[in-house]
């Protein structure tokens, strides 16, 4: 088991869902974070004021999958957030000991 | 234009003439002669108040006209969400962990100025108790008299609507005032202080204010000065804002400011309330004209010069960044209104898109200079209100029209313009806008002095970090955790 943690641009997340549901991965965890990489920031205005504003809005999506559809979902998700543009987002893949499903107690891979 | 002709009290025409009746035939002692003597006089008497009348022949006797109470009290409502609107349109600005505290220091005043107003504000400011063209008196406290036994008794000669409706739509003024000047020190000050700064404040400075602008008192069209404010630049404009410099100088700087400053948390609060506030000086500046039949100028001036204000901030902002902001609309607007607001009944629409226009461009040149000098006016109170009142006041000198200076309701302005044209005018508007600066700058001064001297003006530097909604009412606006 693989835990996938993808940075992404807030607008690709529905884009990065069904390229995930459509591979039967089905279950993520959807958190809007803050952060900044090589695009760093970006300058607002108010009132003629320069604000320069550091941490950009991404979304965090984390879904645990079988070792066996590790690279598909990597895959799908570049390919689902990808515009080309600096500021697309990253991928980290993590192992994970076990799963719990809190309401039957089943643990492993048949709790996803 | 508020303006009440004193009325003097405990001097009714009959005891005038028995006064005059004593004095004369004191040393006539021939009772004929007596007799003749005092029918004579009677008969003058009797002419003198039609003597008296051609003086003010165009002033009709009161009575109260349902459609201009009216007037008055759609127009206090209209101001009263004014208030609301402000508290959103400052509450967007700030910080998420400040956003009730900054909202709270204008809704609270609903309830403080609210009370005070009646209880002995509006006395201050309107009655005439102490002869003095400085302060009303205290005979007016509680509304006492007001309006007579059923609240429908006129203002004044000359003046239709009820006396009632009069005293709360000044009421309604009286709570934005000291609520516009929180813009300046949000962030940081104690709301303990932030009580009691306005509770003097409105007594010792607003009150007077309105007595010497509009209450026939020192600057106005009855007093020595002659300058004219239509509905409020320099009593709540210049007033909110010069305070607002002097608080914003002696509180002090945000401690986490400039170095790391924040965007505004939520532009469409902004939006909200300066659409709010639009709506509202409709009553603000278009009820000033106290007559329905001839409110419209003063309403479209007033909306057309909000729009002038916001579409030139916008201009400006698109030709020097490249980018119109909802921010500059919003503020722009409001300069319009601040601007036209010392005007809105004595000009025509080209002067309205006028000064609009002028006091958006200033406004946005005081705003960039704050920003290069670093001053902590957190939400630029006096570069809107303070340096938007200033030119709408001096603009209204140089632009109003002689035709609607009348000289039944402004006797010294009409005569001044007479003699003087605009720029007799404008010097009158110039030395009622000095005058101002000085008084309220003082008087702000003398009053955050004082308080110093029995409470802590700002909060402490941790609390600060923390935020006021938590600190000062034990809240919060936004927990993401309560489900």
């Amino acid at each position: 088991m693989k835990m996938i943690t993808a940075l992404v641009r807030p607008s690709k997340v529905d884009a990065v869902k069904s390229a995930l549901v459509s591979l039967d991965i089905v279950g993520m965890t959807v958190a809007e974070v803050r952060g900044f990489g090589r695009q760093k920031g970006q300058v607002e205005r108010y009132r003629g004021n320069e604000f320069t504003v550091d941490f950009l809005s991404k979304s965090k999506i984390i879904v645990v999958v079988d070792d066996s559809k590790v690279e598909a979902a990597i895959s799908a998700i570049s390919e689902a957030a990808r515009t080309g543009e600096i500021g697309d987002g990253k991928i980290f893949i993590t192992p994970v000991e076990t799963a719990v499903r809190i309401r039957t107690g089943e643990r492993g891979e048949s709790a996803l | 234009m508020a303006f009440i002709p004193p009325i003097r009290s405990g001097s009714t025409p009959l005891a005038v003439f028995d006064r005059w009746r004593r004095r004369w035939l004191a040393g006539v002692q021939n009772p004929q002669l007596r007799r003749s003597a005092f029918v004579l006089m009677a008969f003058a008497a009797g002419l003198l108040p039609l003597l008296a009348g051609a003086a003010h022949a165009a002033l009709p006797k009161a009575v109260n006209d349902g459609a201009d109470t009216l007037l008055m009290l759609m127009g206090s409502a209209l101001v009263l969400l004014m208030t609301p609107g402000l508290a959103f349109f400052y509450g967007g600005f700030t910080r998420a962990k400040n956003v009730l505290n900054t909202m709270m220091m204008s809704f609270f005043l609903m309830g403080l100025i609210g009370v005070l107003w009646i209880v002995i504000g509006y006395s201050l400011a309107f009655d005439t108790g102490f002869n003095s063209p400085f302060i009303g008196g205290l005979g007016a406290m509680w509304l006492h008299g007001v309006g007579g036994e059923f609240g429908d008794a006129p203002l004044a000669d000359g003046f239709n609507l009820s006396a009632t409706s009069f005293a709360l739509f000044q009421g309604m003024f009286a709570i934005i005032t000291p609520a516009l000047i929180s813009g300046a020190i949000v962030e940081r000050v104690s709301f303990k202080a932030w009580f009691w700064f306005c509770l003097l404040w409105s007594l010792l400075i607003y009150s007077p204010m309105a007595k010497m602008v509009w209450g026939g008192g020192f600057l106005g069209p009855f007093g020595s000065i002659g300058a004219i404010d239509f509905a409020g630049g320099t009593v709540v404009h210049i007033a909110s804002g010069v305070a607002a410099l002097v608080a914003a100088a002696i509180i002090g700087d945000r401690s986490t400011w400039p170095d790391s400053k924040r965007p505004p948390h939520n532009v469409p609060f902004i939006l909200l309330g300066a659409g709010l506030l639009w709506f509202g000086w409709f009553g603000f500046n278009g009820a000033s004209m106290f007559a329905a039949k001839t409110a419209g100028l003063p309403f479209l001036t007033t909306t057309t010069s909000a729009s002038a204000g916001l579409l030139s901030w916008c201009l400006i902002e698109w030709f020097k960044d490249g980018k119109p902001t909802a921010v500059g609309a919003a503020t722009g607007a409001v300069a319009g209104l601040v601007g036209i607001t010392p005007a809105a009944g004595f000009v025509y629409l080209p002067q309205a898109v006028l000064i609009g226009t002028l006091t958006a461009a200033a406004c946005f040149i005081a705003v960039q200079v704050k920003a290069a000098i670093k001053f902590d006016d957190s939400l630029d109170t006096f570069m809107v209100h303070g340096v938007g009142g200033t030119i709408g006041a001096l603009l209204t000198g140089i632009l109003a029209s002689k035709t609607l200076v009348a000289a039944d309701y402004f006797p010294l302005s009409a005569k001044i313009m007479e003699e003087g044209g605009n720029v007799g005018l404008f010097l009158a508007q110039l030395k009622a806008v000095l005058f101002s600066y000085g008084f309220v700058g003082l008087g702000t001064a003398l009053i955050l002095w004082f308080l110093q001297l029995f409470m802590p003006l700002r909060v402490k530097p941790t609390e600060e970090e923390r935020g006021l909604d938590y600190v000062a009412h034990g809240e919060e606006a936004y927990d993401p955790m309560t489900n």
